[in-house]
């Protein structure tokens, strides 16, 4: 194991993080003031409470689950295409580095920068709606398992792509419906039986319910589903990256 | 005495069907500098990416320092430095931040007194805080060379160092290369300028069309695959050749004051005591005597032309 290795990706890839600082700041805060306009002030108004929690509290997890999935993939997904694009790859496959040290470098780097804007969205809710964490353990738990699980399939993304539109194409077409439909402002149980059934072979819905689970005690599927969920999703992608770093497969000829 | 690399039997053949290499062995001393000279696709990058763990040989062997590129890849790899053909570097990242990441990937703590002796080796401390995209090209690749160095490897891998950049700058990287040599790094170079192997290298190995087609010290090729020509100039110009004095490799000059012999330096009987002595029976006096040797261009040109190209 090389443990500088891995760590200097890290920082390496934190670094590019807080270079753009504001950008990586500016953008999740003002799109999550935005969603508590529309969502809490505008639609909020009209619906008041779900099962017993005020609406704009309820959407507060489905909000964070929405950016954590988004930041996870797009900042795995560029973290390794960029070294791509820009020729740089060939240091990764030239040092002493292996998939594991490689991974955890850009993959841990991408999960901390989706957990600390995740945060950040927590606490720009506090100024809009009265907000209580019921599980404060494990809600850090699904965080991370769910950060990790996205930025792992991000990593993949950015393994497979061959140019930035290819790298656009799984997180805006894929990422972003499945949060939408997997109940990010909306309970299932408030679909008719039929899309409730459709609903629940979204993946996303497990990791959202399991998160909001841990705000408010409310789920849609059971918890233990939920952390099985993302816990397989994450050994499913780490056998892929450790199979594309074996095989070579779009890395080397 | 075996070599700090041994290659044995590499070959690699690509998904199309182009055999980049063919049943390649090789060794290479420690300490020296070896060119490996070739033509555009001969293979020359496609050995070293594969010593270097860029591309996978699809047969035979390769140990660096005893280790085994596949199954000791760790161990091996921290012997390398590599030196890319193209210019790759992050553009916001300044020098220094760059030499210190290779560094740590190559799993070394960090030692800023010797990322600064690099840096200042290659003239580069200056610059260290530049971000990379404001670097001139010659400085960018000294960049790579300094990131290459950053682990202290045994063995510099060099691409074409020297392409696209202009003389000065290319004998200053000459200057850089004898300096690394005579610190007892091994190296490695590619490149299809003959005058950058000739000025530099210890041993010269020719690749055409994926093979080895030979390697030898640069005085041995010259001596084996070396012509020389003998120029007599005459007292008097001739208006033709006399038929007593014709024999293969003579011409006289457009205006007949001169004689141009080409002998084969490693033949038995050069001809040209006899040469001298039909001068004087055909009462032709000289005037003075000199040889020309041919240049690596022309026995590297010799050894490439002997079989018909192929497209890859």
């Amino acid at each position: 194991m090389n443990r500088h290795g891995a760590a200097a990706i890290f920082r390496h890839e934190m670094a590019r993080f807080f270079r753009t600082i504001w950008q990586s700041i500016a953008s999740p805060v003002l799109s999550t003031a935005l969603y508590f306009v529309v969502f809490g002030s505008a639609i909020g108004g009209r619906i008041q409470s779900v099962e017993g929690v005020p609406y704009g509290a309820f959407i507060v997890p489905g909000l964070m689950m929405l950016t954590v999935l988004q930041q996870s993939v797009s900042n795995a997904s560029f973290g390794i295409y960029f070294p791509k694009f820009s020729g740089t790859i060939y240091e990764y496959l030239v040092s002493p580095v292996g998939w594991v040290e490689i991974t955890l470098g850009f993959v841990g780097a991408a999960a901390v920068k989706a957990i600390l804007i995740a945060f950040l969205i927590l606490a720009t809710s506090y100024f809009f709606v009265e907000m209580h964490v019921l599980h404060p353990l494990w809600m850090l738990a699904f965080l991370f398992l769910t950060a990790l699980a996205f930025s792992l399939l991000g990593f993949i993304i950015g393994l497979w792509a061959k140019s930035f539109e290819q790298l656009q194409v799984v997180p805006l077409m894929v990422v972003t419906p499945l949060v939408f439909l997997g109940g990010a402002f909306y309970s299932a149980d408030m679909l008719p039986p039929f899309w409730e059934s459709v609903a629940k072979l979204n993946p996303v819905l497990y990791l959202i319910s399991g998160f909001r689970w841990s705000f408010f005690g409310l789920a849609d599927v059971p918890v233990t589903v939920s952390l099985l969920a993302v816990a397989a999703m994450i050994v499913v992608c780490m056998g892929i990256i450790r199979w594309i770093f074996a095989t070579g497969w779009r890395l080397r000829d | 005495m075996s070599g700090i690399i041994e290659i044995e039997n590499l070959s690699k053949q690509y998904g199309s069907g182009t055999r980049a290499l063919d049943d390649v062995s090789l060794s290479i001393r420690e300490g020296e500098i070896l060119a490996l000279l070739g033509p555009n696709g001969a293979g020359k990058t496609t050995l070293i990416s594969i010593i270097c763990g860029l591309v996978v040989p699809t047969s035979g062997t390769v140990r660096v320092g005893g280790h085994d590129i596949r199954t000791d890849w760790r161990a091996a790899r921290r012997l390398i430095g590599l030196v890319p053909q193209e210019i790759a570097l992050e553009p916001f990242e300044s020098v220094i931040d760059s030499v210190r990441y290779t560094r740590a990937l190559y799993g070394e703590p960090p030692d800023d007194a010797h990322v600064e002796a690099v840096l200042r080796s290659l003239a580069l401390w200056g610059k260290r805080d530049a971000a990379t995209r404001e670097l001139s090209g010659g400085m960018k690749r000294r960049v790579l060379i300094a990131k290459a160095l950053s682990h202290r490897p045994k063995v510099l891998f060099l691409d074409e160092p020297t392409a696209g950049v202009d003389v000065v700058l290319r004998r200053e990287m000459w200057d850089v290369v004898r300096d690394l040599r005579r610190s007892g790094v091994t190296i490695i170079l590619t490149t299809h300028y003959l005058e950058e192997a000739e000025e530099m290298a210890d041993r010269i190995g020719v690749i055409d069309k994926g093979k080895l087609a030979l390697i030898q010290t640069k005085a041995e090729m010259m001596g084996e695959f070396g012509r020389k020509t003998l120029v007599i100039e005459l007292d008097t110009a001739l208006p033709a050749l006399p038929a007593g004095l014709a024999r293969p490799g003579l011409a006289l000059s457009d205006d007949g004051a001169s004689l141009a012999y080409d002998y084969d330096t490693k033949a038995e009987r050069t001809g040209i005591a006899r040469l001298l002595g039909d001068l004087a029976q055909n009462g032709v006096g000289v005037r003075d005597i000199s040889t020309t040797q041919s240049s690596l261009e022309e026995i590297f040109m010799n050894l490439v032309s002997e079989t018909p190209r192929v497209s890859a």
